[in-house]
C-alpha cells in the first residue's frame, strides 16, 4: 500500500514536472511562434486580399472543372456528387499544401537554423498553421456549398472536429519526416510530387469505389488520406457518425506519423547542420 | 564561479558528396562506387574552463576549428565526445548579417530577429525605436528588407544583437560593423556590453583585438589545442611569431621561447607606435 503510494506520488511528481517543463518551452517559445506565423501569412498573401481569396479560389476552380467533367461519369450514381467531389479535393488540397510547406520549412531556414540555437520543429509547425487556416477557410465555402446543395446540418456536423484534428496532426507528423528526408536529398520535392499526383488518384476524390469488390474497398482504408475524406463524406452526406474503430484508425494514423516525425527529428536534430 | 566548462570537446564535421545531393543522384554514386563522404575532426580534445567575468579571446588560423567550437557551445552542434557545461542564459551572435526574410519590412524583420534572439514583445516594443535611431534607419521602416543596401543591413543586424542581455556571451567576428561613424559607435557599443561584467567568448581575426581586451586566450591549430593560458600577452606575441615562423610550437618552453623572438624582433615602441597608428 505504501510503496503504491510511494510510486504514484513519483509519477504524478515526473508528470507535474514535465508540464511544468513543456508550459515554460511554450511560453518561452510563443511570441518566436507568433513571429514566424505571421511571417508566413504575409509571404503567402502578399499582403493583399486577393492574396488571401485566391487560396480559397483555387480549390473552388479545382471544383469547377472537375465536376464538369466527372458529372457525366458518376453524378447520376452518385447523390450530392459535387459535395462528394468537394470533399475529397479540401480534404487533399489541406494534405497537400501542408507536407508540401512542411517539407521545405527547414531548408528555406538554412540561415537562421545554423546561426541561432532555436527549436527547429517551430518553423515546420508555423507552416502547419497557415495551411491549417486556408483548410479552415475553404471548409467554410463548403458549408455554404452544402447550404446550396439542400444538405441540412446537424449536430453530427461538430464532429468534423476530430477528423480535422488527426489530419492537421499527421501533417505535422509527414511534415517532419519529409523536412528531414529534404535536408538529406534534394530532389524529394519532385519525388514528392509524384507521390502526390498518386495518391490523389488513389484517393477517390472524384471517383466512386463501390464498383471494387469488398475487400478492395477496405484496403482503400489503409490509405490515411483517403480515410480522412471518408469521414468528411460519412458525416455530410451520408449523416451517419463512424463507429468507434473508425476513430482510432483515424487516431493511430496521426500517431504513427507523429511518433516517426518526431524520432527521426530527434534522432537527425544536430546532423542537418552537416547537409545545411 | 566557473559558468563554461569544455572538458576534452571532440567535434567532428563530414563534407563530401553529401551536400545538396538528390535521392537519384545519391543511389547512382552508390552503384558505381562514386560516392565518397570526408569525416574530418573540427575541434580535438579542447579543454578550458572561464569564471564569471572572464573574456576569452580565440585564436588561430582559417580552419582551426574557432567557429565550429563556438557553435558547440551554443548548442547549435553537439560534439562527438568531451562535455560542454554551461551555466547561465547565452547569447551567440555568429555571422548575423544573414538569415533575414527579404520579402517583410525592415520594421516586422525587426521584431522576427529579436523574437529569434529570445526578446519579449513588450522589450521590443520599448526598444524598437532605440533600434532603428541606433540603426540609423529612421526613414526605411516600411521599406522591405531587400531594398535596404548591405551596409544597412549590417548595421541593423548589429542594433538588434547589441540589445541582448546574456550571462554569456559569444562573439563571432562582430566587434564592430560598417565603416567610418558607424564602425567607431557599434564598437564602443560592444565593448560597454562586454565590460558589463558578461562572460564572453570572442573570436577576432585581429589580434590586437584579443591583446587588448582579453584575459585568457585559447590557440587552435588545425582543430587541436595548442594552448589555453591566462597569459594573453605572451600567448599573443608566440601566435603572431607563428603566423610569420608557421611552425607550430609543441610545449611551455617552445611558446615562451616564440614570444621572446618575437619582442626582439618588434621592440615595444615600435609596438606602441603600430597600435597608436590604428
Amino acid at each position: 500500500m505504501g510503496q503504491t503510494y510511494i510510486i504514484g506520488k513519483y509519477v504524478y511528481d515526473r508528470i507535474l514536472l514535465l508540464m511544468e517543463k513543456v508550459l515554460n518551452r511554450v511560453k518561452e517559445y510563443s511570441f518566436l511562434f507568433e513571429q514566424l506565423v505571421s511571417r508566413d501569412f504575409k509571404r503567402k498573401y502578399k499582403r493583399t486580399v486577393l492574396g488571401m481569396l485566391w487560396s480559397v479560389l483555387s480549390p473552388l476552380l479545382m471544383l469547377f472543372v472537375m465536376r464538369m467533367i466527372f458529372i457525366n461519369f458518376f453524378g447520376s450514381s452518385t447523390p450530392h456528387y459535387t459535395i462528394y467531389l468537394f470533399a475529397g479535393i479540401i480534404v487533399m488540397s489541406f494534405y497537400r499544401e501542408a507536407t508540401k510547406t512542411g517539407m521545405t520549412s527547414l531548408v528555406q531556414n538554412t540561415a537562421i537554423v545554423t546561426k541561432i540555437n532555436v527549436p527547429k520543429y517551430l518553423f515546420i509547425f508555423s507552416r502547419n498553421v497557415s495551411a491549417f487556416v486556408n483548410f479552415a477557410l475553404t471548409l467554410g465555402v463548403f458549408f455554404v456549398y452544402c447550404l446550396v446543395d439542400r444538405i441540412s446540418f446537424s449536430p453530427s456536423f461538430l464532429m468534423l472536429i476530430f477528423p480535422s484534428i488527426t489530419l492537421t496532426l499527421m501533417n505535422i507528423g509527414i511534415g517532419m519526416i519529409l523536412s528531414c528526408l529534404y535536408i538529406f536529398f534534394r530532389d524529394m520535392t519532385y519525388l514528392y510530387d509524384v507521390f502526390l499526383t498518386l495518391l490523389n488518384y488513389l484517393s477517390a476524390v472524384f471517383y466512386t469505389i463501390d464498383r471494387f469488390a469488398i475487400g478492395i474497398q477496405q484496403l482503400f482504408l489503409l490509405n490515411p488520406v483517403y480515410a480522412h475524406i471518408r469521414y468528411f463524406r460519412m458525416i455530410v452526406i451520408e449523416n451517419a457518425i463512424p463507429g468507434i474503430g473508425y476513430h482510432g484508425l483515424l487516431l493511430l494514423y496521426a500517431l504513427i506519423f507523429l511518433a516517426i516525425g518526431f524520432y527521426m527529428y530527434k534522432r537527425y536534430n544536430y546532423q542537418f547542420i552537416y547537409y545545411l | 564561479m566557473t559558468v563554461v566548462t569544455c572538458k576534452n570537446v571532440s567535434i567532428r564535421y563530414i563534407t563530401g558528396d553529401l551536400k545538396s545531393i538528390g535521392l537519384k543522384e545519391y543511389v547512382v554514386r552508390k552503384l558505381t562506387g562514386n560516392y565518397h563522404v570526408r569525416e574530418f575532426w573540427a575541434d580535438r580534445d579542447v579543454s578550458f574552463k572561464l569564471n564569471k567575468g572572464d573574456m576569452l579571446g580565440i585564436i588561430g588560423s582559417n580552419g582551426a576549428g574557432k567557429s565550429t567550437l563556438l557553435k558547440a557551445i551554443s548548442g547549435i552542434m553537439m560534439p562527438i565526445s568531451g562535455e560542454i557545461k554551461v551555466k547561465g542564459k547565452i547569447a551567440a551572435l555568429l555571422e548575423l548579417a544573414s538569415g533575414f526574410d527579404e520579402e517583410l519590412t525592415v520594421k516586422e524583420n525587426v521584431y522576427l530577429r529579436g523574437a529569434l534572439l529570445g526578446y519579449t514583445h513588450k522589450f521590443l516594443d520599448e526598444k524598437y525605436d532605440e533600434i532603428i535611431s541606433f540603426a540609423e534607419l529612421q526613414d526605411f521602416e516600411e521599406y522591405s528588407f531587400k531594398q535596404l543596401s548591405s551596409g544597412m543591413k549590417s548595421r541593423l543586424a548589429f542594433s538588434i544583437a547589441c540589445l541582448v542581455d546574456p550571462d554569456i556571451l559569444i562573439l563571432d567576428e562582430v566587434l564592430s560593423v560598417g565603416d567610418g561613424d558607424f564602425k567607431k559607435k557599434s564598437e564602443a557599443k560592444m565593448l560597454s556590453i562586454i565590460s558589463g561584467g558578461v562572460t564572453c567568448i570572442l573570436v577576432s581575426h585581429s589580434i590586437d583585438q584579443v591583446r587588448e581586451l582579453c584575459n585568457k586566450v585559447l590557440w587552435l591549430d588545425h582543430g587541436t589545442q595548442v594552448t589555453f593560458s591566462d597569459e594573453t600577452k605572451k600567448i599573443c606575441d608566440a601566435y603572431e611569431e607563428f603566423l610569420v615562423t608557421k611552425k607550430r610550437p609543441e610545449n611551455m618552453a617552445e611558446i615562451e621561447k616564440m614570444a621572446r623572438d618575437f619582442r626582439e624582433r618588434n621592440p615595444e615602441e615600435e609596438q606602441s607606435s603600430k597600435q597608436k597608428k590604428k
